[in-house]
């Protein structure tokens, strides 16, 4: 078991998400960075789909009351397990009693003040899956811990581990994970596109700004969605759009000019036009960036979406074979 | 045929041209159950008048997608799609319908004549979307048509039945909304422990029956 002392300002159960159900409206939600979460989930011996935790904006607080083990990925909020720093892609032991602190985004000595971590541990987060998920669905209040947020005093059961004993308390080792959070020097992220179905609806000059302003992330943005502010966008004529399907990553833009980037708990459906969409392989960028940072949008093609996908898949490969090498067990 | 275009590098949107209607909407619901037997294929979504599905691109590539949905096309019965009839309970105006009597000032109707014309139609799902089990029905008698409201509220009681310009809906969950709530329903249209986990599907044809008018 583990209390959450502090959830933070949202921490929520999230797996890889809830696929299959699209077409009756239920997003796929599931941890906005499927990186980080898989890469924790291995680095404590489970399952990639196992359920962990999303942290945002550090703040956190969770004491856990079993032995275990536990991984971090993403932002680094100065997270230290009895005061005892831990790194982000490290796989650390934990004994009953111990207690977790991430600090505030704004804290200081928080290193790079970033939006959101994940936490893996063994074992998986045990909550009764609901549509073949254990995401929760914070806007259908359904799946996760009782369908909602995390509260203080909340209490979350554990799955069983394939990790033995001498496993679980093995001394910490961690691998290098991506470049997580923005750049030194507050440059901005760069997020690659390929154009959307609507892009060629808009003006010549809203392609230059599309790709040349230095976007930012205002403080709108939640898990449905990442509200930029900058340039106004404008179309050739205003015709209105029927409903029609859009995935995360979708980059829509509404009367106001100003574009949103869709994110796992998005509406199914949406109604304003696609400029663009974010590639699969740079999402994850978009789920740790932080509020008020700078984002560039740079236009690709599909090849080089595919090629960037693939890169992807590498790096989780070569993970695997680096901790089958150094002896550690994944899932049967 | 239907515009084909990538939305994104696994996804791709088959759109026909406006405007939307029942045969092209049968059409597109026809090409869904298709384009689920290929291989690569995963989701498919169908929007107004348009089917977005998603792929694995490792799987298949996107210009073989795309001219096997071309080749598929002009061969798909729309024909044999037919949808359940789903009859659903509602209680017209008073706090289960607040904004009945603006749709009434609006359309120049009484308010039991709002009633009798929403009751008396019949309406198809054309989509689900918004929220989880949110049908866009189609079938709205052109003279309730009424615009949504000015100022959105924050939280639309759950199961309200309203009018959002021409098109008629129900929201199964608590959530902000725009539409113009005239009634209210008993029936559970999303419940995720239930097997299918909506009520309405793509396809389905409604009936509202009046259960009480206040006015």
């Amino acid at each position: 078991m583990m209390l959450v002392q502090k959830p933070g300002m949202l921490a929520s159960v999230q797996d890889l998400g809830r696929h299959g159900h699209r077409q009756v409206g239920i997003c796929p939600g599931g941890a906005l960075d499927v990186l980080a979460l898989t890469l924790a989930n291995r680095l404590v011996g489970n399952a990639d789909g196992a359920a962990g935790l999303e942290l945002t904006m550090g703040g956190c607080e969770i004491r856990f009351e079993t032995d275990t083990r536990i991984a971090l990925a993403g932002d680094d909020f100065s997270a230290r397990l009895d005061g005892t720093p831990i790194w982000p892609c490290w796989s650390v032991p934990v004994r009953a009693g111990q207690t977790l602190k991430l600090a505030g985004a704004n804290a200081s000595g928080a290193k790079k003040a970033g939006l959101r971590s994940w936490l893996a541990v063994a074992g998986g987060i045990d909550v009764p899956p609901v549509l073949g998920s254990r995401s929760t669905d914070l806007k259908a209040g359904f799946g996760g811990h009782q369908g909602r947020a995390l509260r203080k005093g909340d209490r979350l059961a554990l799955g069983a581990t394939a990790l033995d004993a001498a496993q679980l308390a093995r001394r910490p080792f961690g691998l290098r994970g991506p470049d997580w959070g923005p750049e030194e020097g507050g440059s901005a992220i760069e997020l690659r596109v390929l154009p959307g179905p609507e892009f060629e609806q808009f003006t010549a000059a809203s392609h230059a700004l599309l790709w040349s302003e230095r976007w930012r992330i205002t403080a709108q943005s939640n898990r449905m969605g990442s509200r930029l502010a900058g340039a106004e966008l404008k179309r050739k004529r205003s015709i209105d759009m029927l409903s029609s399907g859009v995935i995360p990553g979708t980059i829509q833009v509404p009367p106001s000019g100003q574009p949103i980037i869709l994110m796992g708990d998005a509406q199914t459906t949406g109604g304003y036009p696609r400029i663009g969409v974010v590639i699969r392989a740079d999402l994850w960028k978009l789920a740790q960036a932080p509020l008020d940072g700078r984002l560039r949008l740079v236009q690709v093609d599909m090849a080089a979406a595919l090629e960037a996908w693939a890169g992807q898949q590498r790096y989780l490969a070569q993970v695997a074979q680096g901790l089958a090498a150094a002896g550690w067990s994944g899932p049967a | 045929m239907p515009r084909l275009h990538p939305l994104g590098d696994a996804a791709l949107l088959c759109e026909l041209a406006p405007p939307a209607t029942l045969a092209q909407q049968q059409q597109i619901w026809a090409l869904g159950i298709e384009v689920q037997q290929w291989p690569g294929v995963g989701e498919v979504l169908p929007g107004m008048n348009n089917l977005t599905l998603t792929f694995d691109p490792t799987a298949i590539d996107v210009d073989a997608l795309m001219a096997r949905v071309n080749e598929a096309w002009p061969r798909l019965s729309a024909a044999a799609i037919e949808g359940r009839l789903v009859e659903i309970p509602v209680a017209y105006g008073g706090e289960h319908g607040p904004d009945l009597a603006a749709v009434a000032a609006h359309t120049g109707l009484t308010p039991a004549e709002v009633v009798r014309r929403h009751s008396g139609g019949e309406y198809v799902v054309y989509l689900l979307g918004f929220l989880p089990g949110f049908a866009f029905m189609g079938g709205l008698p052109p003279e309730l048509a009424t615009p949504r409201r000015a100022e959105p509220r924050t939280a639309v009681p759950a199961r309200s039945v309203g009018i959002g310009g021409e098109q008629t809906g129900i929201y199964p969950l608590v959530s902000p909304g725009g539409w113009q709530l005239i009634g209210r329903t008993s029936l559970e249209l999303f419940d995720p422990a239930a097997e299918p986990p909506t009520l309405l599907r793509p396809g389905d044809r409604v009936r509202f029956v009046v259960e009480s008018v206040e006015t």
